[in-house]
């Protein structure tokens, strides 16, 4: 890629790391201070948008033009007022966002992931957004459980490239879920999926699966990828079937994943020791690929820290670049590393960073 | 009329200038007072229009107890001042 630029969201700001002809520059944040919990790029204007989870005053989302320019604050997804009969008056849940947790923009639309796990949809570029109420009122919904916060929430959303109105988005813990026509009718989407933490009769519930992340291959869109808290899996049909994939060394547990851009069988992946120790094992990073859709995978050291590390990469803190050989990671405790050469070999960009939610190679 | 201000803390991310406003109650005075920054208004209230859990409102040096019934009389004396609480961030 030339002169890419790695999009850094921290809890304490926004780094935009630049890559120039004397190698990556981290340069002074956007945000200063500020909880950058996601952040994503219109392609197709060149717009950047990022979503602040400020302690004292709520959610809000901030826009440039070009990432480079004046960011201005704009509209931030809200919920309507919440029922005071019906079925929905006692809903349990807080109808106030909590957090931005996916954010993507594609043609024209940008969708946002929420906790609690509303998704809302903006097509006037964040000036006003919508709650796609199709999937915020369905019953399933009850039965979602919190998987890394306290309520349940939207993490990953992938827009197909060949069809804008077919968006299939993953929510810890609830699946799977897939729309074909922009939002108004909803399927879950999550067969072959099991969660071993369940009780039995629970365990292949599609509707209780605690997706991690899924990721979706731009040339090929019927090649999805999840890392699950129980294991790796992936789907050849769009999602109507996902396989477990045999556990690589050193795991299968984590949290983030990543697909190259035009080749379907190759994935990235970064392991932490299990559920109970979210750590490396014996305190050596490392990052795993596959090459071949998950019959055998690598694992990639070079340049990460071999011994005494205690690095999470979290859900939305790995992201490969649109040419499949730039690769960022970003750990929650500060740590951020930059590949260029499809994750063989890795440098250290940082170790003294904000806790960082969000990496994205642009 | 009752006498509306802000806390630094909070008119660092939405200027807004301490004012005084036509208002029966609390909700009129918060209300009335947003006219003048629009943005505000999400900093302080949630969109179910409570007032968010890591904000104080006081009444003349009271904080009110109730952070969604806010129909709380006002006299025309009276001053309102919203901070930021020492909790959560």
């Amino acid at each position: 890629m030339a002169n890419p630029t790695i999009w850094v969201g921290t809890r304490k700001g926004l780094f935009a790391v630049k890559r120039g002809a004397s190698g990556w520059k981290l340069g002074a944040p956007h945000f200063a201070g500020e909880p950058v919990s996601q952040f994503a790029r219109d392609a197709s204007t060149g717009a950047c948008y990022a979503a602040l989870r400020l302690g004292h005053f709520g959610v809000k989302l901030w826009k440039s033009d070009s990432g480079d320019g004046e960011w201005k604050e704009v509209a931030a997804p809200a919920f309507p007022p919440k029922p005071t009969e019906g079925e929905w008056a006692d809903d349990p849940a807080a109808w106030t966002v909590d957090m931005v947790w996916g954010l993507e923009a594609a043609a024209g639309t940008l969708w946002a992931g929420c906790t609690p796990a509303g998704l809302f949809k903006s097509t006037d570029g964040a000036a006003s957004w919508q709650l796609v109420d199709k999937l915020w009122l369905r019953p399933e919904r009850k039965e979602w459980l919190g998987g890394g916060y306290d309520i349940p929430g939207i993490h990953s959303i992938a827009v197909d490239p060949r069809d804008a109105r077919h968006v299939t988005i993953a929510i810890s813990c609830g699946g799977v879920w897939q729309t074909r026509d922009g939002g108004d009718t909803w399927a879950n989407t999550s067969r072959g999926m099991t969660a071993e933490f369940m009780p039995p009769e629970r365990r292949d519930d599609g509707n209780i699966q605690d997706v991690h992340r899924i990721v979706q291959c731009a040339a090929q869109p019927e090649v999805l990828w999840a890392q699950n808290h129980a294991g790796i899996y992936r789907s050849v049909d769009g999602g109507s079937q996902w396989h477990r994939i045999p556990a690589p060394q050193p795991t299968d547990f984590g949290f983030a994943v990543a697909v190259h851009p035009r080749d379907p069988e190759t994935a990235w992946f970064v392991p932490a020791h299990s559920d109970a120790q979210r750590i490396p094992v014996d305190g050596r990073m490392v990052a795993t690929r596959t090459r071949d859709g998950g019959m055998s995978f690598e694992t990639l050291a070079e340049g990460l820290p071999s011994r005494d590390a205690y690095h999470l990469v979290y859900r939305h803190g790995l992201s490969v670049g649109a040419d499949g050989n730039t690769l960022a990671m970003g750990s929650t405790t500060g740590g951020l590393w930059a590949s260029e050469d499809a994750g063989q070999s890795w440098q250290c960009l940082s170790r003294d960073l904000p806790p960082i939610a969000v990496v994205r190679v642009d | 009329m009752p006498h509306v201000e802000f806390a630094p803390a909070l008119t660092r991310h939405v200027p807004c200038p301490p004012q005084s406003v036509e208002a029966a109650t609390l909700r009129e005075a918060l209300a009335k007072s947003f006219e003048a920054a629009p943005q505000m208004r999400n900093y302080v209230l949630d969109e179910q229009g409570a007032v968010r859990k890591h904000v104080a409102v006081f009444i003349n040096a009271q904080m009110i107890a109730d952070r969604v019934r806010l129909d709380v009389p006002l006299g025309k004396s009276d001053k309102v001042m919203v901070i930021q609480a020492l909790t959560g961030g």
